[in-house]
């Protein structure tokens, strides 16, 4: 086994404990005197730091939820001044309103050793060439990536999103031995490269891809390995979390959530009471050693189960399973998460349409598409069809500007979309991953 | 005397049996349909119609749920044998019409190009100063 960090990777589970309540006993001290929010929380779930005596006591302290970041928008919830931050990032929100997390030094440090211990576990190193063709910028996995990828010592080619004949030709150039980006983007780079009459497992030196930000499944993992002929590794993170943190090992046998950074506990999302090993429910992270925006028990909301048994490949960190699923509605489409919540506000901000819609999730090839369905207000008809396209056309930028991501506009009768008592059913993911 | 003709414009999205459904509205009304036509686009389809009841018709599928608009359209009359459209196409030429969207029909004693333009007024005006003859909306029938 390839280690970045033996002494962390290569503890007993005992040891790594040990570390993990050191870490937890510190954090909630420094929390319960430092954060007004999580001060409240605990005082209002009536526990105390002096209550948390093992790692078992984590079950008396509160969750926290997405929820709370965008309540506390924009850094209500940041520990420690401005001085301490060196960066921010920012994702998506439910409401049209973002989230913000930031970093200190040392986040943006642990950030980096996290992905080296994760690439390195999957056999990259100093020889690679690693292309980055996750989002730069607000995103978190272009920059994640890449932080972690120098630190590793390989060479990166920062090709971000987008442009995928030039791509293929980096790939080819540069002897690109290692790819990130979706799993969906892995596909649609393998098409492209089929039409371009580029064979990858032959034309290129590309051999491993590091594949996430969005759910996928195993049966994609061996069309695309069939296809392209390289090792496809999940990765796990969320921008809360600090952004993507956590990969498989070269045994792709669950995702090692590196116990000195992160407790994971696996809970029934109905009852909030913990699973065993193997058991499917809602995942739970507490990030151990977070500066700038602690994270306690925070739901994620994603599905999964964990394994804390020891790898084959030889380290006991905890193994979590691909992400089967979301607890509560969010879409993730092309890596970027959509609520209907947010496609709701953006569609109320245009006078001529009406409050009905619907979300189509489809896949076209390899590559989601999102297709909106919305009524239109009848006072608003034109005869003429310009206007509807031109209708149409700013329907869509609207809700780029908001989601980030296009659609595709269905503009419908008033009255034509069904109507449900209670829950409407605004989604539908025709998607089979 | 106004050669302004009240046109019904209805949206309709692509399915199938949209077009059924409005044409058994009207009969159950006893609206007549003059002339008509459908424009489509990506996903959706504007059904224009020239009928018998303008209002009843906007009444009756407005109640159906249906968006419908009204446009005011014009009708120019056209020799129904060669070369009919080729007169009528020199004289909006020549009097500088611009056409939104124009469709035919023929009626008993000639054919009619209905025609939606953006100024109404200026073009009427201009066709009869070209020599176009236009129709009016108890004509149709």
């Amino acid at each position: 086994m390839t280690c970045w960090d033996p002494r962390t990777e290569d503890m007993s589970k005992a040891e790594l404990q040990a570390i993990q309540y050191k870490h937890l006993k510190t954090l909630v001290y420094k929390l319960y005197s430092f954060s007004r929010f999580y001060h409240d929380r605990m005082k209002e779930a009536n526990v105390h730091p002096d209550d948390i005596r093992s790692l078992e006591d984590i079950v008396k302290l509160p969750f926290m939820y997405k929820k709370d970041l965008r309540d506390n928008y924009p850094d209500k919830m940041f520990m420690g001044g401005q001085e301490e931050l060196v960066r921010y990032h920012v994702s998506s929100g439910t409401t049209g309103k973002p989230t913000v997390v930031g970093y200190t030094q040392n986040d943006l440090n642990n950030w980096a050793t996290s992905v080296a211990r994760a690439l390195t576990s999957i056999g990259l190193g100093r020889k690679d060439i690693i292309q980055i063709s996750y989002g730069y910028g607000l995103f978190t996995g272009g920059l994640g990536l890449h932080y972690g990828a120098e630190r590793i010592g390989a060479t990166v080619v920062p090709a971000s999103v987008g442009n995928t004949e030039r791509q293929i030709e980096l790939i080819q150039d540069l002897k690109v031995t290692a790819i990130c980006c979706t799993p969906s983007y892995m596909l649609h780079l393998a098409e492209t490269s089929e039409r371009m009459g580029v064979d990858i497992s032959r034309d290129t030196m590309l051999r491993t891809a590091v594949l996430g930000a969005e759910p996928w499944s195993e049966g994609m993992r061996e069309r695309i390995q069939e296809f392209t002929g390289v090792n496809a590794y999940d990765i796990y993170g969320t921008s809360e979390l600090s952004g993507p943190l956590f990969t498989e090992c070269i045994e792709q046998n669950g995702i090692h959530i590196w116990g000195d950074m992160a407790y994971v506990e696996v809970l029934d999302p109905e009852t909030g009471e913990q699973l065993g090993p193997g058991e499917r429910g809602e995942l739970v992270v507490t990030m151990l050693q977070k500066e700038a925006l602690p994270m306690i028990r925070y739901r994620i909301g994603d599905l999964t189960s964990y394994d804390d048994s020891t790898c084959a490949c030889g380290r006991s960190h905890t193994r979590i399973s691909r992400i089967t699923g979301r607890v509560d509605d969010m879409l993730i489409i092309r890596g970027i998460n959509v609520f209907p919540s947010q496609v709701e506000h953006a569609l109320l901000a245009v006078p001529e349409l009406g409050e009905h819609f619907q979300i189509e999730v489809n896949r076209k090839g390899s590559l989601d598409t999102m297709l909106v369905r919305v009524e239109m207000n009848p006072t608003a008809f034109s005869d003429k069809i310009d206007d509807l396209m031109s209708l149409k056309r700013r329907v869509s930028r609207v809700l780029h500007s908001m989601l980030n991501i296009s659609a595709e506009i269905e503009l419908v009768g008033p009255g034509t979309l069904a109507r449900s008592e209670g829950k409407a059913q605004r989604v539908i993911d025709r998607r089979s991953i | 005397m106004s050669y302004t003709i009240k046109q019904i414009s209805i949206f309709a999205e692509n399915k199938p049996g949209r077009l059924a459904a409005i044409a058994d509205a009207l009969e159950e009304e006893r609206i007549n349909i003059y002339a008509f036509s459908i424009a489509e686009a990506s996903g959706f389809g504007i059904i224009r119609a020239l009928v018998s009841d303008p209002d009843k018709a906007h009444r009756k599928l407005t109640e159906l749920g249906y968006v419908v608009s009204f446009t005011d359209v014009i009708g120019v009359k056209m020799r129904d044998e060669p070369g009919g459209l080729r007169d009528i196409a020199r004289i909006m030429g020549s009097a500088d019409i611009n056409i939104e969207y124009a469709y035919a029909y023929s009626a008993k004693t000639e054919a009619v190009l209905v025609v939606r333009v953006d100024q109404v007024d200026d073009a009427i005006k201009a066709l009869q100063e070209h020599g176009g003859q236009l129709i009016k909306e108890k004509e149709l029938a």
